[in-house]
Protein backbone atom coordinates (compact mmCIF):
# COMPACT_ATOMS: atom_id res chain seq x y z
CA UNK A 1 0.00 0.00 0.00
CA UNK A 2 1.29 3.40 -1.06
CA UNK A 3 0.81 6.99 0.62
CA UNK A 4 1.80 9.71 -1.31
CA UNK A 5 2.78 12.96 0.90
CA UNK A 6 2.18 16.30 -0.94
CA UNK A 7 4.96 19.29 -0.72
CA UNK A 8 4.16 22.35 -1.17
CA UNK A 9 7.17 25.19 -0.61
CA UNK A 10 6.87 26.17 2.93
CA UNK A 11 5.56 22.87 4.08
CA UNK A 12 7.74 21.22 6.96
CA UNK A 13 5.69 18.42 8.55
CA UNK A 14 6.06 16.26 5.23
CA UNK A 15 9.52 15.00 6.56
CA UNK A 16 7.51 13.86 9.73
CA UNK A 17 4.37 12.44 7.48
CA UNK A 18 6.61 10.61 4.74
CA UNK A 19 8.23 8.89 7.64
CA UNK A 20 5.34 7.44 9.82
CA UNK A 21 3.93 6.76 6.35
CA UNK A 22 6.63 4.50 5.38
CA UNK A 23 5.97 2.59 8.70
CA UNK A 24 3.11 1.83 8.06
CA UNK A 25 3.12 1.11 3.96
CA UNK A 26 5.24 2.63 0.85
CA UNK A 27 5.73 6.09 1.17
CA UNK A 28 6.85 8.83 -1.45
CA UNK A 29 6.85 12.79 -1.91
CA UNK A 30 4.37 14.36 -4.67
CA UNK A 31 5.98 18.08 -5.52
CA UNK A 32 3.26 21.10 -5.34
CA UNK A 33 3.76 21.54 -9.08
CA UNK A 34 3.76 17.62 -10.17
CA UNK A 35 0.12 16.44 -10.87
CA UNK A 36 1.15 12.81 -11.42
CA UNK A 37 0.06 11.34 -7.60
CA UNK A 38 2.58 8.40 -8.57
CA UNK A 39 0.02 5.19 -7.95
CA UNK A 40 -0.52 6.27 -4.32
CA UNK A 41 -3.92 4.44 -2.73
CA UNK A 42 -4.25 7.24 0.11
CA UNK A 43 -2.48 10.95 0.11
CA UNK A 44 -1.56 12.94 2.97
CA UNK A 45 -1.47 16.52 2.59
CA UNK A 46 0.90 17.78 5.75
CA UNK A 47 1.56 20.36 7.92
CA UNK A 48 3.55 23.38 7.74
CA UNK A 49 3.40 26.64 6.04
CA UNK A 50 2.24 26.07 2.63
CA UNK A 51 3.16 29.35 0.65
CA UNK A 52 3.94 31.03 3.93
CA UNK A 53 -0.03 30.71 5.11
CA UNK A 54 0.03 34.13 2.52
CA UNK A 55 -3.44 35.52 2.41
CA UNK A 56 -4.79 32.79 4.26
CA UNK A 57 -3.82 29.42 4.91
CA UNK A 58 -4.14 26.97 2.57
CA UNK A 59 -5.98 29.40 0.36
CA UNK A 60 -3.23 29.23 -2.18
CA UNK A 61 -1.99 25.47 -1.98
CA UNK A 62 -5.41 24.62 -2.89
CA UNK A 63 -4.70 25.54 -6.28
CA UNK A 64 -1.41 23.96 -6.59
CA UNK A 65 -1.45 21.27 -9.74
CA UNK A 66 -1.21 18.14 -6.78
CA UNK A 67 -4.24 19.66 -5.64
CA UNK A 68 -6.12 19.34 -8.79
CA UNK A 69 -5.60 16.05 -9.27
CA UNK A 70 -5.93 15.45 -5.37
CA UNK A 71 -9.31 16.68 -6.26
CA UNK A 72 -10.17 14.63 -9.08
CA UNK A 73 -8.83 11.45 -6.68
CA UNK A 74 -10.62 12.48 -3.40
CA UNK A 75 -13.87 12.20 -6.47
CA UNK A 76 -13.55 8.82 -7.12
CA UNK A 77 -13.27 7.92 -3.86
CA UNK A 78 -9.32 7.82 -2.91
CA UNK A 79 -8.64 8.56 0.43
CA UNK A 80 -6.88 11.56 1.50
CA UNK A 81 -6.16 13.05 5.38
CA UNK A 82 -5.30 16.56 5.85
CA UNK A 83 -3.18 17.36 9.10
CA UNK A 84 -3.24 20.49 10.66
CA UNK A 85 -2.22 22.74 7.03
CA UNK A 86 -3.61 20.48 5.44
CA UNK A 87 -6.80 20.42 7.20
CA UNK A 88 -6.54 23.73 6.11
CA UNK A 89 -5.97 23.42 2.56
CA UNK A 90 -9.02 20.64 2.25
CA UNK A 91 -11.34 23.21 3.44
CA UNK A 92 -10.19 25.82 1.19
CA UNK A 93 -10.29 23.43 -1.48
CA UNK A 94 -14.12 22.63 -0.18
CA UNK A 95 -13.16 18.87 0.37
CA UNK A 96 -14.40 19.20 3.69
CA UNK A 97 -16.75 21.59 5.24
CA UNK A 98 -15.87 24.38 7.62
CA UNK A 99 -12.95 26.52 8.08
CA UNK A 100 -10.35 27.08 10.92
CA UNK A 101 -10.10 30.43 12.17
CA UNK A 102 -7.17 32.07 14.59
CA UNK A 103 -7.13 30.33 17.81
CA UNK A 104 -9.03 31.76 20.69
CA UNK A 105 -6.51 31.99 22.69
CA UNK A 106 -4.29 34.34 20.19
CA UNK A 107 -1.31 32.19 20.53
CA UNK A 108 0.26 29.97 18.81
CA UNK A 109 0.17 26.42 20.96
CA UNK A 110 2.51 23.86 21.15
CA UNK A 111 1.23 21.08 23.13
CA UNK A 112 0.08 17.12 23.29
CA UNK A 113 -3.70 16.94 23.85
CA UNK A 114 -5.70 14.08 24.72
CA UNK A 115 -8.23 13.50 21.68
CA UNK A 116 -11.48 11.22 22.13
CA UNK A 117 -12.16 9.30 19.11
CA UNK A 118 -15.94 9.70 18.68
CA UNK A 119 -16.26 7.01 15.63
CA UNK A 120 -14.20 4.30 14.80
CA UNK A 121 -15.95 3.31 11.82
CA UNK A 122 -14.19 5.24 9.38
CA UNK A 123 -11.54 4.59 6.96
CA UNK A 124 -8.74 6.58 9.04
CA UNK A 125 -10.15 5.30 12.85
CA UNK A 126 -10.59 2.13 12.54
CA UNK A 127 -7.34 1.09 14.26
CA UNK A 128 -7.90 3.49 17.25
CA UNK A 129 -8.63 0.55 18.91
CA UNK A 130 -11.24 -0.23 22.19
CA UNK A 131 -11.88 2.27 24.94
CA UNK A 132 -10.02 1.59 28.49
CA UNK A 133 -12.62 -1.06 29.26
CA UNK A 134 -12.23 -3.19 26.31
CA UNK A 135 -15.85 -2.05 24.61
CA UNK A 136 -15.23 -0.42 21.03
CA UNK A 137 -14.76 3.22 20.33
CA UNK A 138 -18.71 2.91 19.46
CA UNK A 139 -21.10 3.90 16.68
CA UNK A 140 -22.44 6.76 18.51
CA UNK A 141 -21.69 9.81 20.07
CA UNK A 142 -22.17 8.93 23.95
CA UNK A 143 -23.85 5.80 23.80
CA UNK A 144 -24.17 3.11 26.58
CA UNK A 145 -21.44 1.56 26.94
CA UNK A 146 -17.78 1.90 27.87
CA UNK A 147 -15.44 4.94 27.43
CA UNK A 148 -14.34 5.54 23.77
CA UNK A 149 -10.72 5.65 22.99
CA UNK A 150 -8.29 8.28 23.06
CA UNK A 151 -5.36 9.37 21.49
CA UNK A 152 -2.17 11.33 23.19
CA UNK A 153 -0.71 13.40 20.30
CA UNK A 154 0.91 16.87 20.00
CA UNK A 155 -0.26 19.51 18.59
CA UNK A 156 1.01 23.32 17.42
CA UNK A 157 -0.81 26.14 15.69
CA UNK A 158 -2.22 29.45 15.63
CA UNK A 159 -4.72 29.21 13.07
CA UNK A 160 -7.01 25.90 14.37
CA UNK A 161 -9.97 26.88 15.72
CA UNK A 162 -12.50 24.77 13.82
CA UNK A 163 -15.64 26.74 12.66
CA UNK A 164 -19.04 25.75 10.68
CA UNK A 165 -22.46 27.20 10.78
CA UNK A 166 -24.69 25.74 13.47
CA UNK A 167 -27.08 24.06 10.80
CA UNK A 168 -23.72 21.77 9.97
CA UNK A 169 -22.23 21.28 12.75
CA UNK A 170 -25.68 20.01 13.30
CA UNK A 171 -25.63 18.01 10.40
CA UNK A 172 -21.70 16.81 10.93
CA UNK A 173 -23.01 15.21 14.24
CA UNK A 174 -26.12 13.64 13.03
CA UNK A 175 -24.33 11.89 10.21
CA UNK A 176 -21.01 11.10 12.38
CA UNK A 177 -18.78 12.82 10.61
CA UNK A 178 -17.07 14.76 13.32
CA UNK A 179 -14.14 11.64 14.46
CA UNK A 180 -12.14 12.97 17.25
CA UNK A 181 -13.01 15.66 19.48
CA UNK A 182 -10.77 17.60 22.01
CA UNK A 183 -10.84 15.75 25.54
CA UNK A 184 -12.29 18.03 28.23
CA UNK A 185 -9.90 20.71 29.00
CA UNK A 186 -8.21 20.18 25.88
CA UNK A 187 -9.59 22.72 23.08
CA UNK A 188 -6.90 25.59 23.44
CA UNK A 189 -8.08 27.24 20.30
CA UNK A 190 -11.68 27.13 20.78
CA UNK A 191 -13.14 24.80 18.41
CA UNK A 192 -16.86 24.71 17.80
CA UNK A 193 -18.31 21.55 19.63
CA UNK A 194 -14.74 20.38 20.33
CA UNK A 195 -14.09 19.07 16.94
CA UNK A 196 -10.34 17.97 16.40
CA UNK A 197 -10.86 16.12 13.05
CA UNK A 198 -13.67 15.55 10.77
CA UNK A 199 -14.49 13.68 7.53
CA UNK A 200 -16.27 14.97 4.41
CA UNK A 201 -20.33 12.69 4.11
CA UNK A 202 -18.86 10.03 1.99
CA UNK A 203 -15.71 8.89 4.32
CA UNK A 204 -12.67 8.96 2.22
CA UNK A 205 -11.66 13.11 3.12
CA UNK A 206 -10.56 13.53 6.61
CA UNK A 207 -8.91 16.64 8.22
CA UNK A 208 -7.11 16.85 11.55
CA UNK A 209 -5.41 19.62 13.29
CA UNK A 210 -3.33 17.62 15.74
CA UNK A 211 0.05 15.90 14.19
CA UNK A 212 -0.51 12.19 14.48
CA UNK A 213 3.17 12.09 12.51
CA UNK A 214 4.61 13.42 15.39
CA UNK A 215 2.97 10.65 17.35
CA UNK A 216 4.79 7.57 16.34
CA UNK A 217 7.36 7.08 19.00
CA UNK A 218 7.43 7.29 22.96
CA UNK A 219 10.60 8.97 22.81
CA UNK A 220 9.68 12.00 20.80
CA UNK A 221 6.17 12.10 20.53
CA UNK A 222 5.25 11.46 23.54
CA UNK A 223 2.89 8.23 22.18
CA UNK A 224 2.53 5.98 19.21
CA UNK A 225 -0.94 6.91 18.98
CA UNK A 226 -0.29 9.19 15.85
CA UNK A 227 0.43 5.11 13.77
CA UNK A 228 -3.55 3.99 13.90
CA UNK A 229 -4.59 6.93 11.73
CA UNK A 230 -2.00 5.73 8.97
CA UNK A 231 -2.40 2.29 9.91
CA UNK A 232 -6.42 2.62 9.59
CA UNK A 233 -5.68 3.87 6.57
CA UNK A 234 -3.45 0.96 5.59
CA UNK A 235 -6.62 -1.68 6.69
CA UNK A 236 -9.15 0.65 4.59
CA UNK A 237 -6.78 0.64 1.47
CA UNK A 238 -6.46 -3.46 2.07
CA UNK A 239 -9.80 -3.88 3.07
CA UNK A 240 -11.31 -2.79 0.37
CA UNK A 241 -8.82 -4.44 -2.00
CA UNK A 242 -9.82 -7.30 -0.86
CA UNK B 1 -7.77 50.98 -12.92
CA UNK B 2 -6.61 50.66 -8.48
CA UNK B 3 -9.04 48.81 -7.03
CA UNK B 4 -9.04 48.36 -3.21
CA UNK B 5 -10.42 45.30 -1.30
CA UNK B 6 -11.50 45.17 2.34
CA UNK B 7 -12.14 41.36 4.51
CA UNK B 8 -13.29 40.97 7.22
CA UNK B 9 -14.86 38.85 9.41
CA UNK B 10 -18.30 38.02 9.04
CA UNK B 11 -20.56 39.11 11.76
CA UNK B 12 -21.14 36.64 14.35
CA UNK B 13 -18.07 35.04 13.96
CA UNK B 14 -15.60 35.44 16.66
CA UNK B 15 -12.99 37.72 16.23
CA UNK B 16 -10.28 37.63 19.41
CA UNK B 17 -8.35 39.82 17.03
CA UNK B 18 -10.65 42.25 17.24
CA UNK B 19 -11.59 41.38 21.22
CA UNK B 20 -7.78 42.19 22.06
CA UNK B 21 -7.32 45.71 20.04
CA UNK B 22 -10.83 46.65 21.75
CA UNK B 23 -9.23 46.04 25.14
CA UNK B 24 -5.68 47.33 24.21
CA UNK B 25 -7.79 51.08 23.62
CA UNK B 26 -9.11 51.52 27.07
CA UNK B 27 -5.80 51.09 28.19
CA UNK B 28 -4.02 53.90 26.42
CA UNK B 29 -6.71 56.44 27.40
CA UNK B 30 -9.23 55.81 24.81
CA UNK B 31 -12.79 55.53 25.66
CA UNK B 32 -16.28 54.46 23.96
CA UNK B 33 -15.04 51.69 21.87
CA UNK B 34 -17.09 49.10 20.87
CA UNK B 35 -17.28 45.90 18.34
CA UNK B 36 -13.77 46.07 16.65
CA UNK B 37 -13.34 43.45 13.38
CA UNK B 38 -9.89 43.12 12.64
CA UNK B 39 -9.29 42.41 8.80
CA UNK B 40 -7.07 42.69 5.84
CA UNK B 41 -7.19 44.72 2.62
CA UNK B 42 -5.72 44.06 -0.31
CA UNK B 43 -4.96 46.62 -3.07
CA UNK B 44 -4.47 45.27 -7.07
CA UNK B 45 -4.07 47.49 -10.35
CA UNK B 46 -6.89 45.52 -12.83
CA UNK B 47 -7.83 45.92 -16.57
CA UNK B 48 -11.28 44.79 -15.90
CA UNK B 49 -12.92 45.24 -12.94
CA UNK B 50 -15.72 43.13 -13.57
CA UNK B 51 -13.20 40.48 -12.52
CA UNK B 52 -13.13 41.98 -8.88
CA UNK B 53 -16.18 39.76 -7.94
CA UNK B 54 -14.75 36.64 -9.15
CA UNK B 55 -11.45 37.30 -7.50
CA UNK B 56 -12.95 37.95 -4.11
CA UNK B 57 -15.07 34.34 -3.83
CA UNK B 58 -11.98 32.23 -5.51
CA UNK B 59 -9.21 33.58 -3.44
CA UNK B 60 -9.05 36.56 -1.91
CA UNK B 61 -11.68 36.44 0.56
CA UNK B 62 -12.82 32.88 2.22
CA UNK B 63 -16.89 33.60 1.59
CA UNK B 64 -17.92 30.88 4.58
CA UNK B 65 -16.48 32.73 7.21
CA UNK B 66 -15.42 36.53 5.24
CA UNK B 67 -17.53 39.36 3.88
CA UNK B 68 -15.78 41.90 1.23
CA UNK B 69 -16.13 44.95 0.16
CA UNK B 70 -14.69 46.19 -2.95
CA UNK B 71 -14.34 49.89 -3.35
CA UNK B 72 -11.83 52.35 -5.53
Amino acid sequence: MKFGVLRFPGSCDDVDALQAASRVGEAELIWHAERDLKGADAIVVPGGFSYGDYLRAGAIARFAPAMESVVEFAREGGLVLGICNGFQVLCEARLLPGALLGNANLRFTSRQVRLEVVRADSAFTCACGAGDDGEDAGTDAGGAGGRRASLSIPAKHAWGRYYAQERTLDELEANGQVLLRYAPGENFNGSLRDIAGVRNERGNVFGMMPHPEHAVDELTGGSRDGLAIFESMRMAVEGAAV
Amino acid sequence: MRARVLIRPKAGILDPQGEAVQRALPALGFAGVSDVRVGRMVELEVEDPAQLEAMCERLLANPLVEEYEITS
